[in-house]
Formats: structure tokens, C-alpha cells, sequence
């Protein structure tokens, strides 16, 4: 239970001290070199939970900008709409929707025959074998070294379930699967979480790719459903290619951009 | 009961083999027609019109189709029964309905891909006769588009911003269009020079009504709705506003104009009002709706649209005569009975009403999981269908408006319908890109007509059966033809 609020009875009491806003300012002002110094000198644990707050606080502060901008743009996009014509009974209807909808037409543009296998990023750094894969020492006094482990991000079916130890020559550590994208379309310059269907091609060799492993260049497979995406001959699209463009297994997520 | 409860042994021994069943005619409206009748229950619907004409001895025989129960016949009549399960204990009433002399061919295939217009294609219509082709887009202007050559003939520039709405005349001479900024343009169809515009309306005007032939030709009145809640019927020859109805209180969806001298209007503000159209007083308002009214449909529409016009598109010079002959056909569709009304709404309904006695609603049909963006009555009144944004077009019978069928196969949203002229077929346009053409008969899919690269925003099926426009989102105006 609070003990009364003295602070604030004495403010109303005796009023505050002259130099009340002044230190208050000066606080403030100071508090953000106070508060990195913390940051750099703090060790152990206490950085750990010092670093995961900090992360916090600023994934909402993004986030609240996000918003603030999003409500800005949308003013914007109300002027813009003159752009696309819509009959009358569409006007005045689903607007807000609309402005991230895509349209099917820029969606389902072909390309030319020449350029149909042209890819965002055209050259991949080769990725030697020790560098994606760990020796894992196995057998009753560890000498077997016939064992793998996978330290780049994979995708695993959902269907799947491990071999037994004995068998299982390939480990793809759980805590590297990942099953969504952050899938970015280029000329609409929109991005969408999506599902990964399967990894279609890894660069570096076909036995990555059956291994569903995601490095930087990587073609993978990803449901655009949800999207509403239909063919010219009115059935729905659910599956399209990207290429992933970050190095997923430093960022923790997988962004990739859509191949129209 | 007891029926249901014979053991099936029994049952199995008295349909086995041709059995004879006892069948009593009975025309729509519930007259008998002719003596109770005893015919193998191998009979097909070919032989009971073969009958039926016998029966009514009319000069020409006419086409019929047979219906038991709502189900119509379409094979033998021991499979139907069977499938159906009726029983021949008692005589069967048979419901005879004629159906169009003529036939519409489907539409099968895209036989031009017309562009021309360099924004998206917002309204299609085809004339009276079916013989010309206007279109508005989003490039701010008309275009003529001529059906033999299918190319574009005239372009009328004119409109400041988006034409949203493309209406003919009855007697086919004059095309309106509206556009965005409110504004109303009248064009001679003959040649696209313009006649002159309308100012009035301060916001942009929805939709588009002319006043039908056999009320006045040639035709000089028209309606229109706006944005700015007023409808306003308008003078074509002096372009003048006659008078203005204002008792909506938000945006104007939709108007037409009935043949029996009132004016139907929907509004956002779930209100639906008929009009005197002589001088504009308020008739009666139709309440019901618990969200905006999107659409209006009459039983009537298609002789209101067609006027004098036959299926073929040919009609009479004379404007007395084409007067009369417009009167004879607005009869003939409504057949004596006073004209309905449906309307589709944002609550996921439609009612049906008829205005000019009663503004109680004759049904409420409900069904659709989402808005019902347009409503159409077939040209003989029987159907009606009604299509949604929950990817269904439902089938309605138009006399009680029961539930009738659904047609499902669109992946997208369903924009528009449109009606064959012989009401035995129906296209529709959708949000994904492809048309379709559904068989009323079957109730089935008949075709998927893809082809347009994105949402398909306006279809329209000529008057005289021979073509099917289409124009959206990609700019180009697509013809299908048989």
C-alpha cells in the first residue's frame, strides 16, 4: 500500500523548488547517456536481461512509429486513389483494404522469355561444406565421426519425423526450423509473412537443397493463398517462388522477395 | 406414412417394370388443364409437349417445360419420380411454363479483345437492340464500339473524370453517361457527337434510368442517383432538371424506372423509395433493410430496357406504332400482374416487394454469406439471381422468391450478372477475373470463359443473344461469341 501521496501533498502544500523544471530537464537530458553507460559496463546476467528489455522497449517504440506512419500514408493514399478507377459500387468500399491488396494484373505480370530465369541476386557465395555442417562425434567413446549437424536454417516438412540415432546421419537442430518468410513484393514494394511450402533450389548444391537448408540466394517455394492471387484462367495461385535475399541464420528470420 | 413404412421387398416388386401413372396439366397461375390423364411413366418431356399442344390446340406448337413439385422433368418421367421420390398413388400435377420461341446460343469463345481504353473499364451496355456497344472507363471517356468489324467507332470525350454510368434510350438514339464530378452527358448514338450535358448533381452520379417506350417515345426523360442523396429526373431535349427528390439521406445506389409510372430508388441509408415519376412526390417509402441497399431489380426489365425492340433487335421506325408494339411487350412480360421489385443489400438479403400496391415485403430471401451486389430478374420474371462478394450466385424463384439453387465456382468476389434474352442462361463476371456461364436448366456450370487479366468489373449480354461484352480492371473490352 502506498503511504499516501506525500510527494504530491507537499507540491500542493509549499509548492515546487525554483529549479524545479530545470533539473528535471537536465535529468532527462542526462538520462540517456546514463542509461548507455549502464548498457556498456553491465555483465552477466543482468546484461542479458538489461539487453532483452532494452530490445523490448524499442520493438514498441518501432512499432508505435509504424503506426503513426501507417495513419499518416493512409491520408496520402486517400488522395492517390484517383490512380485506379472503380465502378460506382465499388467506390467508398473496402478502401482502407485496397491499398495493400494487390493488384492481380501487376501481380501476374509475365516476364519476357529471355529474362523468365533471371533471379534478384544472381550470384551466391559458395558455402563450403564445414562451414554448414558440424562433425558430431558419436559412438560409445565418441570416435565415430560420421555424424552431422546442419548450422544453417532449414526448412523441415511437417510431415517429418526423425530417424533413429542410429540412422540418422543428417541433424537439423530444431531451434535453426523455420517455416515462415517475410516475403517482400518487388514492384509493389509490399511485404507479407507467408508460409514456406518447400525450398525449390539451394544454390549450393542439390544435396542442401533435399535437405531443406536456407542460405542467402536460396529459392524456396512459399503459399501465397492469402494473397488472392488467381491465374488468367480464374483458379486460385498458392504457390510462388522467392529467393531469399538475408543470411537467416545471423538474422533469425528469413526475408526473400517474390520472383514475378 | 404407411407408404414410407412397406417393407422393401414389396415396394422394389411394384416398381418394377412399366408401370402407368395418372397426370393432371396445370398451367402457372394454377388453372387445370384438360382431363386427368393415364400415360407410361416412360414418358419424356418432348412427348408430354407433344401432348400438351394437342391439348391446348394452339396454331403453333410451343415449347414447354414440366415441372413436378418445383423439380422440373428432365429425363423420363419413372426416373424423375424415382429420384424425387413421389408417389403415383395420387395424380400428379404437372406445372406447365412456355418458354422463349427463340434460343440463345452460348457464348463459347473471346472473339476480339477490343483495347482502347487506357484506364479500367467501369461500365458496358449494349443498345435496345443489341446492335451497338458503349462503354465507360476510367480514362474519362465513352466509347462506341462497333459489333461487326469489333472495333472501337466512336470515342466521346466529354467527361472530366470516371464514367460511371452508361445508359441507352429505349428507342436506342441517345446514350447517357455519368461521371465522377456529378456531371451527365447525352451522346447521339449514331455518330458519338455529343448532345449536351447536365449540371446538377454536386457529387458523382451512380446510376442511370430512362423512362420505358410504351410510356413515351421518343424517349426525352430520364432519371439519375447520386452521391449527394438526391435523384433528379432530368429533360434529355432541353437538358434541364425537372425536378429533384430529396428525402434519402445518404448516397444513392441505385434507380430504376418502372413501367407502370413510379420511380424506384435504393440508398445507403437502407431506405428504398418509389416515386411518382410525373411530379416526383414520394409514393411510399419500403422499409426492411438493415444495412445499405446496393441494388434494384424489376420483373419487368428486360421489356422496360428493350422496348419496342424484338429478340432479334429489329424494330419499328414509326414512334405511334413502336409505341404500341413496346406496350404489347411490357404486357407480355408482366403478364397482367402488377411489377416486382427485389432489392440486395449490405445485410446479406434481398426483399422482394410490389411497390405500386403494398409496402410490405412479399419475401425476405436470405442465404448469401456476404453483400449482394446485383440482382437480376430473367427476361420472362421467372428468376431471379442474385450475385454476392461470398464468391456465390443464388438462384431465386421469382414469383415467391424461394430459394431455387446456388451456383458456386467463382474463386472471387462476384461483381456482376447478366440474363440471356431466352432466360435459359446466365453469365456472370467476377473479382477473379474469369466469366461464367451457368445453365439454368441443369443448374450446373456451362463454361468458364477465362481470358481478362484481372477483376472483371462490368458484363452485359446483348439483348438479341449474340454477344457478350466484358470490360475491368485490365482495359480492355472483351466480345464472346457462340
Amino acid at each position: 500500500m502506498p503511504q499516501g501521496e506525500h510527494i504530491e501533498l507537499h507540491r500542493k502544500r509549499y509548492g515546487k523548488r525554483l529549479d524545479h523544471d530545470e533539473k528535471l530537464r537536465k535529468k532527462q537530458a542526462r538520462g540517456v547517456h546514463k542509461r548507455s553507460k549502464h548498457a556498456q559496463n553491465v555483465i552477466g546476467l543482468k546484461a542479458k536481461l538489461y539487453a532483452k528489455q532494452r530490445h523490448a522497449e524499442k520493438a514498441t517504440l518501432r512499432k508505435t512509429l509504424a503506426v503513426h506512419e501507417e495513419k499518416d500514408s493512409k491520408h496520402r493514399a486517400a488522395n492517390g486513389e484517383q490512380g485506379t478507377a472503380v465502378p460506382a459500387y465499388l467506390l467508398e468500399r473496402e478502401q482502407a483494404a485496397r491499398a495493400k491488396v494487390l493488384s492481380n494484373s501487376i501481380k501476374q505480370k509475365r516476364k519476357e522469355k529471355a529474362g523468365k530465369w533471371e533471379v534478384p541476386l544472381p550470384k551466391v557465395r559458395p558455402q563450403a561444406e564445414d562451414e554448414v555442417f558440424r562433425v558430431m562425434k558419436s559412438g560409445k567413446r565418441q570416435k565415430n565421426q560420421w555424424k552431422r549437424m546442419v548450422t544453417k536454417v532449414t526448412f523441415v516438412g511437417n510431415n517429418f519425423t526423425r530417424k533413429p540415432p542410429k540412422y540418422e546421419r543428417f541433424i537439423r537442430p530444431s531451434g535453426l526450423r523455420m517455416n515462415k518468410a517475410h516475403v517482400t513484393h518487388p514492384e509493389l514494394k509490399c511485404t507479407f509473412q507467408l508460409e514456406i511450402v518447400g525450398v525449390k533450389k539451394n544454390p549450393n548444391g542439390q544435396s542442401y537443397s533435399s535437405l531443406g537448408v536456407i542460405t542467402k540466394g536460396t529459392i524456396i517455394e512459399v503459399n501465397v493463398s492469402e494473397l488472392g492471387l488467381v491465374t488468367p484462367a480464374g483458379k486460385v495461385v498458392w504457390g510462388k517462388y522467392a529467393q531469399v535475399t538475408n543470411d537467416p541464420e545471423n538474422d533469425g528470420c528469413i526475408n526473400a522477395v517474390l520472383l514475378v | 406414412m404407411a407408404v414410407a413404412s412397406e417393407p422393401p421387398a414389396k415396394r422394389s416388386k411394384v416398381e418394377e417394370g412399366p408401370a402407368n401413372v395418372i397426370l393432371q396439366f396445370e398451367s402457372e397461375t394454377g388453372d387445370l388443364t384438360g382431363p386427368l390423364l393415364d400415360v407410361p411413366d416412360t414418358v419424356t418431356p418432348q412427348q408430354l409437349e407433344v401432348l400438351l399442344n394437342n391439348l391446348l390446340q394452339q396454331g403453333d406448337p410451343l415449347p414447354y417445360a414440366f415441372f413436378l413439385q418445383d423439380h422440373e422433368l428432365a429425363g423420363e418421367l419413372s426416373t424423375h419420380l424415382k429420384k424425387q421420390q413421389v408417389s403415383i398413388e395420387a395424380a400428379l400435377r404437372v406445372v406447365y411454363r412456355p418458354q422463349a420461341l427463340f434460343r440463345v446460343r452460348p457464348v463459347t469463345r473471346c472473339t476480339a479483345s477490343m483495347p482502347g481504353h487506357a484506364e479500367a473499364v467501369l461500365a458496358v451496355a449494349f443498345s435496345p437492340s443489341g446492335k451497338q456497344l458503349a462503354s465507360g472507363s476510367g480514362d474519362t471517356s465513352l466509347r462506341l464500339w462497333d459489333l461487326g468489324t469489333q472495333t472501337s467507332e466512336h470515342t466521346c470525350q466529354g467527361h472530366k473524370n470516371w464514367v460511371l454510368a452508361v445508359s441507352w434510350s429505349p428507342d436506342g438514339c441517345v446514350v447517357a453517361s455519368a461521371d465522377m464530378d456529378g456531371v451527365i452527358w447525352l451522346w447521339h448514338s449514331s455518330d458519338g457527337s455529343p448532345i449536351g450535358c447536365c449540371k446538377g448533381h454536386r457529387k458523382w452520379v451512380t446510376s442511370l434510368a430512362w423512362e420505358p417506350a410504351h410510356a413515351a417515345l421518343p424517349s426525352r426523360r430520364f432519371c439519375s442517383g447520386s452521391k449527394d442523396t438526391t435523384v433528379r429526373v432530368w429533360d434529355a431535349i432541353t437538358r434541364q432538371c425537372l425536378f429533384s427528390m430529396s428525402s434519402h439521406t445518404m448516397a444513392i445506389t441505385c434507380v430504376a424506372w418502372g413501367g407502370e409510372g413510379l420511380l424506384y430508388s435504393s440508398a445507403r441509408d437502407c431506405s428504398i423509395n418509389v416515386w411518382d415519376a410525373q411530379d416526383g412526390k414520394l409514393v411510399r417509402s419500403l422499409p426492411g433493410h438493415g444495412h445499405w441497399v446496393n441494388t434494384l431489380a424489376l420483373s419487368t426489365e428486360h421489356a422496360l430496357r428493350s422496348g419496342a425492340h424484338d429478340e432479334h433487335g429489329l424494330s419499328l421506325a414509326e414512334p405511334d406504332e413502336a409505341k404500341r408494339v413496346a406496350k404489347e411487350r411490357y404486357a407480355a412480360a408482366s403478364k397482367g400482374q402488377p411489377e416486382k421489385l427485389v432489392s440486395g443489400s449490405d445485410d446479406n438479403t434481398l426483399y422482394m416487394w410490389q411497390p405500386s400496391t403494398s409496402k410490405k415485403s412479399l419475401a425476405r430471401m436470405t442465404g448469401h454469406m456476404q453483400l449482394v451486389n446485383q440482382v437480376q430478374f430473367s427476361p420472362d420474371g421467372r428468376w431471379v439471381a442474385s450475385a454476392s462478394f461470398d464468391k456465390a450466385i443464388k438462384l431465386w424463384n421469382g414469383a415467391d422468391g424461394s430459394f431455387v439453387a446456388n451456383f458456386r465456382g467463382h474463386v472471387g468476389a462476384v461483381y456482376q450478372v447478366a440474363w440471356s434474352s431466352d432466360s435459359r442462361l446466365l453469365v456472370s463476371g467476377s473479382k477473379d477475373s474469369t466469366l461464367k456461364v451457368w445453365d439454368i436448366k441443369t443448374r450446373k456450370l456451362k463454361l468458364d470463359l477465362p481470358g481478362h487479366a484481372d477483376e472483371i468489373f462490368a458484363v452485359d449480354w446483348s439483348p438479341d443473344g449474340s454477344a457478350v461484352a466484358s470490360g475491368g480492371k485490365d482495359k480492355i473490352l472483351k466480345l464472346w461469341r457462340h
